[in-house]
């Protein structure tokens, strides 16, 4: 199949699509209303599919939810405000263990923050996001053509393991167009999950529900969740080494801002220095281990970040003290370019004697 | 011998959980009839809050999801659009529907969502404890207006049908009440004209049922019911407020 050009946002749309997405739920906010325009220029007429501007995020996820417990593949996507304002549901989907995918094109923060790319929504994306002892899987996509692999991949997790997925990606790659290629054809018959609630038709009435008046019956819903999430730690962590194998500084960083890195680092190889990189796809889970494994080449780290620094305690944690982890970070939207990363690598890599 | 009253088939052989002289356990009843009459068992999907009514799954024989606060609209409009061929109701208190879930309440009944609301109220929050609600009545003294509703610091009892009844997208909304054997049986005929609507794909339906809280508004369950009466029906008139279905009606 050719390759098309497209924009993050419409990639995103189209793999969903793709995926045997039947409904999605959205409201605007920049960067990522081109994804809620393609949907409802492509999703909302389609048979059989659902496409509701609703009249706040909170009504959004809560659609989504609504949909999911019907059965049928459904997506929300916002950026950092809104994305704030849908934790509320995505607690419940995650108590409740119903698939959703919900993507967030992040921007700077707090409050209303820029409109700019950032990378300031990790903590809330990887530990959990709203109330209560949970996690939602959290990818982190680095080109339009991962978002588009990694939508349908979304699709297929949070199906298999009933945890709600978040795609953090951030306001340029949503906005920014690429070369993408689709590996799938949207499914003739979108799949229906086989518990949904359709009606008891043949089978006795059940209910979906998280509240109990019993707290050991909620304690053993999240020794359930929890079981799932070490089988995802086992089993779904992905992530990309670049350049490693001799690198005496190793930059740790994940999206947009590795794709700035790599532009660093492909320069600072030209002028000698060896420099590698080690970039979590999967942000929850993280792949801790095959980060801890890197130490074993090198005890020099770098992690960059457009925040000011908070998937380095993920690094530091999983580095358990056996490296020396610098940081350069930038927060509140601002976005560097690979040549300031350069100096920093450069100063560092001298600094500590690298050379 | 001829049976003459037996539980419908729609509502669990279960021991009701609500204080005794509620409403909530004769609203069940009479809308597990309606489900019964109208044969859509299998196909309904309901929708209730937290509130008292929380456990209303444990009552109702059909498929349910409890809503967070408020969401209810919310969540059966995504019911409903992923599966048309469901009759979706949600199930909601006042703080529920007329504070929390305004938004979505308004906005679901203006898009003309296919889907029928029963709304439940009795002026107080029942299951936190009697706070105030956005439909206490003015000097009514609850744990939150503990010296009695006051319109300027307090605001006033809200007419939600009324608003509901301004949109284009809503199709039938009626005021009723659960305090009286005739006003029962107006209630369980408003109830399934509304769930009949939904069935005829006429939009947002709409029934408000007064229903009296003895224990929170301190009272024996015979004074409620006389209070529904005195107090509440001045505040909140009775009757249909909306109905756009006229002579197409199926019945």
């Amino acid at each position: 199949m050719p390759k098309m050009l497209m924009t993050g946002n419409a990639a995103v749309g189209e793999a969903a699509i793709r995926a045997g997405c039947q409904s999605y739920y959205g409201y605007p906010i920049t960067p990522q209303n081109e994804l809620t325009e393609y949907m409802a220029a492509n999703l909302g007429r389609r048979p059989g599919c659902a496409f509701v501007q609703a009249e706040s995020e909170i009504a959004a996820i809560n659609m989504v939810y609504g949909a999911s417990v019907a059965g049928v593949r459904t997506m929300t996507s916002s950026s950092s405000p809104g994305i704030s304002l849908k934790q509320e549901g995505i607690s419940y989907l995650a108590a409740c263990q119903l698939p959703a995918v919900i993507v967030n094109m992040s921007r700077g923060g707090p409050g209303l923050g820029s409109i700019s790319a950032a990378q300031s929504d990790y903590f809330q994306s990887t530990r959990g996001g709203g109330h209560g002892d949970y996690r939602t899987i959290v990818l982190g996509p680095g080109s339009v053509q991962e978002l588009a692999d990694l939508t349908h991949h979304a699709f297929e997790l949070t199906d298999k393991y009933l945890i709600p997925v978040i795609i953090l990606g951030d306001g340029m790659l949503g906005q920014m167009m690429e070369p993408v290629e689709f590996s799938h054809e949207a499914p003739e018959v979108p799949p229906v999950r086989q518990d949904a609630l359709r009606g008891a038709k043949g089978r006795p009435s059940r209910f979906v529900r998280t509240f109990t008046s019993n707290p050991p019956d909620l304690e053993e819903v999240n020794w359930s969740l929890f079981r799932r999430y070490q089988l995802l730690q086992k089993n779904e962590v992905m992530w990309e080494n670049y350049m490693t194998e001799d690198a005496r500084l190793i930059v740790t960083a994940f999206g947009i801002a590795a794709r700035i890195a790599k532009g660093a680092i492909k320069q600072a190889r030209a002028n000698g220095l060896k420099i590698g990189m080690f970039r979590p796809i999967t942000l929850w889970p993280f792949p801790g281990e095959q980060l801890k494994a890197l130490s074993k080449k090198t005890k020099f780290f770098l992690d960059f970040e457009m925040n000011m620094g908070q998937m380095i305690e993920d690094v530091k944690l999983s580095l358990e003290g056996a490296g020396d982890v610098s940081f350069h970070g930038r927060p509140g939207g601002v976005i560097p370019t690979p040549s300031e990363v350069l100096r920093v690598i450069t100063r560092i890599y001298y600094q500590k004697g690298l050379s | 011998m001829k049976k003459v009253f037996t539980r419908p088939v729609s509502l669990k052989n279960a021991v009701f959980h609500y204080c005794p002289g509620c409403g909530h356990s004769i609203i069940h009843r009479i809308t597990c009839e309606v489900i019964d009459e109208l044969g859509i068992q299998d196909r309904t999907i309901g929708v209730p809050p937290p509130g008292c009514s929380v456990f209303a799954y444990y009552y109702f024989d059909v498929d349910m999801v409890e809503s967070a606060h408020g969401r209810g609209a919310a969540v059966a409009t995504g019911i409903k659009r992923a599966y048309p061929e469901s009759i979706v109701f949600t199930y909601q208190g006042d703080g529920d529907l007329a504070a929390i879930g305004t938004t979505e309440t308004l906005h679901a009944a203006n898009r003309g969502e296919n889907i029928t609301a029963i709304f439940i109220n009795n002026a107080v929050y029942g299951m936190t404890g009697g706070q105030m609600a956005p439909t206490t009545m003015l000097g009514m003294k609850t744990t939150t207006s503990p010296f009695g509703r006051d319109g300027k610091l307090e605001g006033h009892p809200i007419k939600m049908s009324e608003i509901l009844a301004q949109v284009e997208g809503s199709c039938y909304v009626e005021r009723v009440a659960v305090n009286s054997p005739a006003n029962i049986r107006k209630a369980k005929k408003a109830i399934k004209k509304a769930f009949q609507n939904q069935i005829d794909g006429r939009g947002y339906s709409l029934v408000e049922i007064l229903s009296p809280c003895p224990t929170n508004w301190k009272m024996s369950s015979v004074r409620a019911w006389e209070w529904v009466d005195e107090v509440m029906s001045r505040e909140f008139p009775l009757g249909v407020i909306k109905d756009t279905t006229g002579k197409r009606s199926a019945d």
